[in-house]
């Protein structure tokens, strides 16, 4: 199939604009990066470094979809320029996988249905992160509060706070990363008067 | 298909199933946790341009002229494109082709398109649709219906059944005047439905590119690529051979990317005059003007009873706000009426529906398409009559419940039917009995109630958009040496998990491990035809066709294995990536052994499988809308609380149960029911599209923020219970669950809300300021008080099953389906 692909060279220059020229740390590689002053760091990542793994709702501030982290800090990729971003530890989605495999998190959004079109799914992941770097057992009032700013359409949340709150446990040690495991006792995956929420 | 088409007879002894009816991730879960999934903004191609569509900003105007000179000259613009270039009109019923990928004279919605453009980068195009001046000749707008139906000067189309009057619907089925007369009740009241929309996460994209050898391939996030395909090729008039959609991923559709778009139109085109990729992607605002939500709707119901709680007759009406164009409007209306058969008896049936237009986005199909309005009007108006028979709502619905197996009075096929079981697992789960009327206050002080409804949704349509007798979904399946198997199916996954279904579907048949089954969906150059993700037709239709497609290369190959073994093919078992001997699980072959096997002994191993609904028992005109192969049934009880001084209402549980028939993956079916209940707590409580009727037509609250749905906070806990009765022509007895159980949710609400604090809000969304007049009313209720007089001067009657009748209307002509010819305006 003729698969699009990331192209090869960059597209011609927008007439009349000076591009800016950095250096940003993203996912604890620096790589050095030219685009125009006014881009949204959102921007900047999915057009400029071909790091779609980002996604956008509103591109307001409205939805918490393009949730990234800079600094530890879950941040709206939209409401924040590039150019700020000089020397901040930005991670995104594509961050979270590392070579020995998917962060507890990742496993446990696919394996327990919290991702459904997968929309928001990478804004929820890096705002989980943000959350469970500071608080490893959160409870689920808290989930609601910080994560009260990213909207989803598909889940109801429910499942998506049964993901966190697993990976959660898997991060603290107590279980496998995956809940489907055998042995693993996966929260709610019949529907014989399954309680959610 | 799969399963014995004998609802009679006992089912034959089941074989244990390893997939199908357990939990486990997505085919696609990986893809979607890692960021991987490539949704059409994602794609890029080297030397694309992005497109900017400029769009009206007044509600109803002619286009006396537009002058692009000044967006041509700006450099980096690399074309403009106006209506006149693309004169052919398209819509995805070919009885209402009434919209343009470019206006080319009239205006009809703020937010109509005008003019695009395609430039080297986004800021150079918005900064160019800027400098295209467009005159305008005002027209006078009209914003409801009623004023539509009597300022039709002009009408906003020329081809409706009157005026603005789109669609006009009369039907009775028996005699519901003398019904109701012999009725001990007969209740009479008016609805409203709020218009709302599908606010998917993913704003619409679409990337085109004409190669150098005139090929056009369009990527696309929409929920039907088969009828992009069409409109492409009309519109552009470009032989379909030439033109490849693919689907890609959907970020969310709810019905929202059903339509042919004329974005998708618009980039196509540009991408033909620049010979370079070209890519549009809709901001949110823009996405709120496309629309296609669900129609704003008044009802009037007219319901006679006998006093053991019994339906002797049922006139119900409905007034449509359609928007500017027909979309999927003319089924809609006919939807505002199908469905009230298929969960109770209804002896004796009217329905009276009238679509108008309107200077407003379109109108279309949103989860549960045109049956969630009048299922709120049905829910609650039998809350009603429980109330006025001193009979407890749960019973009552129970001693009315249309028998499985059965033909409604509209000549609907009524299969399996756990609509009796839904209700007594949710009214067990809330302690209805116990607790209902008994609730007091929370701690809070607010009031608290239960309430409870039901409703019914199809499994795919029976009939198809445009008139063929060709199936509604094909699967190929190649296999592989290595024992891959490949699955092409045109089915789309919108996130509600088709790309695994169609898999689980072919490795239980196959009895080989998910991970060996690739999917290659919704590319029409590659996959057989599915009709597309809409009226929760996918796992019925794909998953039939999958199962024929599997079966037939399990034949292939068990014919192979047998002559290899000397075991009879009824002796074979497929299970844990093997075939092998029933009697002796020792004696076997591997999956890709029996796949070498098979292919040195009749060749390549290719299978094909396809689906096409039974027919339908009704033949009337006007009967294509609402016949499906099966009916999945729901039933919720909602608890709420109702704060008296700020009339807030919270819902603070739900228990829920739907039949499924059979679930392919549980947790997918947990998710669309509980996805279901959020989304229908939203359209209950806060979700409505507003306009500025007195300027011009302009929305209220274009964006995420401030169109109201339910974050983490108005979220509350949900109990699902799944009530599995197989329905015959299902897969594996599996039946729709995508859109069944959003119905009930906004009628339970209105009627806790009852329970609570005793006002009736007939009216969604149920909104503080509603709450509180209702309980300053004397009546004690909020919502419209009368239903215009609609001048209904002709309704075909057509005679019940019960009367003898043959299915067939007065005017038996042609048409299975309103439009049946493609094409032409009336």
């Amino acid at each position: 199939m003729a698969e699009p692909t990331i192209p090869p060279a960059p597209p011609e220059p927008p007439p009349g604009r000076a591009k800016v020229h950095m250096t940003l740390d993203v996912n604890g590689e620096r790589q050095e990066v030219a685009f125009a002053p006014h881009k949204t760091l959102l921007e900047v990542l999915r057009e400029d470094m071909a790091l779609t793994g980002t996604k956008h709702g509103c591109e307001l501030g409205e939805c918490g979809t393009c949730t990234v982290m800079v600094d530890g800090q879950p941040v709206l990729s939209c409401l924040v320029l590039g150019l700020e971003c000089e020397g901040a530890r930005i991670e995104t989605v594509e961050g979270l996988a590392s070579a020995s495999g998917p962060h507890p998190l990742q496993v446990a959004f696919a394996d327990l249905g919290a991702a459904q079109c997968g929309s928001c799914t990478p804004g929820f992941l890096m705002a989980a992160k943000a959350l469970l770097d500071q608080d490893p057992a959160p409870s689920r009032d808290t989930l609601k509060e910080e994560l009260g700013g990213n909207l989803c359409r598909c889940t109801g949340y429910l499942k998506i706070y049964e993901a966190i709150e697993w990976a959660a446990g898997t991060l603290r040690g107590e279980h496998p990363a995956s809940p489907l495991q055998p042995g693993a006792t996966a929260p709610h995956v019949h529907g014989e008067g399954c309680r959610h929420g | 298909m799969a399963e014995p088409t004998q609802p009679a007879q006992p089912a034959p002894a089941r074989k244990p199933r390893r997939i199908v009816g357990t939990s486990y991730r997505k085919v696609d879960g990986m893809m979607k946790v890692t960021g991987q999934t490539r949704f059409a903004d994602d794609l890029v191609l080297p030397r694309m341009l992005t497109a900017k569509i400029l769009r009206s900003d007044v509600a109803y105007a002619r286009i006396v002229s537009i002058d692009t000179s000044a967006a041509e000259a700006l450099p980096g613009v690399k074309a403009v494109l106006t209506g006149k270039a693309l004169p052919i009109p398209f819509g995805i019923l070919p009885v209402s082709q009434d919209e343009h990928a470019l206006c080319p004279d009239v205006v009809r919605f703020v937010g109509d398109p005008v003019a695009a453009v395609a430039a080297v980068d986004e800021e150079t195009a918005f900064e160019a649709i800027q400098r295209i001046k467009v005159t305008y000749e005002k027209l006078t707008p009209v914003f409801d219906p009623e004023e539509a139906i009597k300022n039709a000067v002009p009408p906003l189309h020329a081809y409706g059944d009157d005026g603005n009057v789109h669609k006009r619907v009369s039907m009775q089925f028996g005699d519901v005047d003398g019904a109701l007369a012999k009725s001990d009740l007969v209740l009479e009241d008016t609805y409203f439905f709020e218009g709302n929309t599908h606010l998917p996460m993913e704003q619409h994209a679409t990337l085109a590119w004409q190669e150098p050898d005139g090929r056009l391939t369009v990527w696309s996030s929409t929920q039907t690529p088969h009828y992009l395909h069409r409109s492409l090729a009309k519109v552009l008039q470009m032989p379909p051979s030439r033109i490849r959609v693919v689907a890609c991923p959907n970020g969310g559709g709810f019905g929202g990317k059903s339509d042919p778009f004329n974005h998708e139109l618009v980039v196509a085109q540009l991408s033909r005059m620049t010979n370079r990729p070209v890519k549009v992607t809709l901001t949110r605002e823009e996405v709120f003007y496309c629309h296609r939500g669900r129609h704003p709707v008044l009802m009037k119901a007219r319901m006679g009873l006998t006093k053991d709680g019994r339906i002797t007759g049922l006139h119900f009406q409905s007034l449509l706000d359609g928007g500017a164009y027909g979309s999927y409007g003319v089924a809609s209306t006919y939807y505002t009426g199908a469905l009230q058969t298929v969960t109770y008896q209804v002896p004796t049936y009217r329905f009276d529906g009238v679509r108008t237009f309107t200077n407003k986005p379109p109108c279309g199909p949103k989860r549960g398409h045109g049956t969630p309005q009048p299922r709120f009007a049905l829910e609650v108006h039998l809350d009603k009559a429980a109330q006025r028979l001193g009979i407890d709502p749960a019973d009552l619905r129970l001693r009315m419940l249309q028998p499985a197996h059965s033909v409604t009075a509209n000549w609907l096929r009524v299969g399996s039917m756990g609509l009796g079981p839904c209700i007594e697992k949710v009214v067990g789960g809330s302690r209805w009995r116990e607790r209902r009327g008994k609730l007091g206050r929370d701690a809070q002080g607010r009031r608290r109630g239960l309430g409870l409804a039901c409703a019914s949704y199809i499994c795919g349509a029976g009939l198809p958009i445009y008139w063929n007798a060709m199936p509604h979904s094909g699967v190929t399946l190649k296999l592989d040496r290595g024992g891959g198997v490949a699955a092409f199916c045109g089915s789309t996954d919108i996130g509600q998990g088709s790309d695994t279904v169609l898999a689980a579907c072919v490795a239980e048949v196959l009895g080989i491990s998910l991970g060996h089954v690739r999917v290659v969906v919704s590319d029409t150059d590659l996959t057989p035809v599915d009709l597309g993700s809409y009226s929760s037709r996918v796992t019925m239709m794909s998953g039939n066709a999958a199962i024929q497609a599997a079966e037939r290369a399990r034949e292939l190959l068990a014919k192979a294995v047998s002559a290899r073994l000397g075991v009879p093919e009824s002796r074979l078992a497929f299970a844990e990536d093997r075939v092998f001997d029933v009697e002796d699980a020792t004696r076997g072959v591997t999956f890709p052994e029996a796949v070498v096997l098979a292919e040195s002994r009749f060749g390549t191993i290719a299978t094909v499988g396809s689906y096409t609904p039974p027919p339908t028992p009704g033949a009337y005109r006007g009967a294509g809308v609402g016949p499906s192969p099966a009916y999945s049934y729901s039933a919720a009880v909602v608890e709420v609380a109702v704060d008296e001084d700020t009339g807030r209402v919270d819902a603070t549980k739900v228990w829920i149960a739907h039949d499924i028939g059979e679930s392919i993956n549980e947790m997918l079916v947990l998710g669309q029911v509980e996805g279901s209940v959020y989304m229908g707590l939203g359209e209950a409580l806060m979700e409505e599209m507003a306009y500025r009727g007195n300027r011009f037509g302009v929305h209220k609250i274009p964006s995420l923020l401030e169109y109201k749905s339910p974050t983490t906070h108005e979220m509350p806990e949900v109990v699902t219970y799944i009530v599995k009765d197989p329905d015959p022509n299902g897969p594996f007895g599996a039946k729709e669950v995508g859109q069944g159980p959003l119905l009930p949710i906004m009628p339970a609400v209105a009627n806790a809300v009852f329970d609570a604090v005793g006002v009736r809000v007939d009216e969604v969304p149920i909104t503080p300021d509603k709450v509180l007049k209702a309980l300053e009313a004397r009546d004690r209720r909020y919502g419209p008080t009368s239903y215009p007089d609609l001048r209904i001067t002709e309704t075909m009657r057509v005679l019940t099953p019960a009367e003898g009748g043959d299915g067939k209307g007065p005017d038996a002509r042609r048409e299975r389906k309103p439009g049946a010819k493609e094409g032409s305006p009336r």
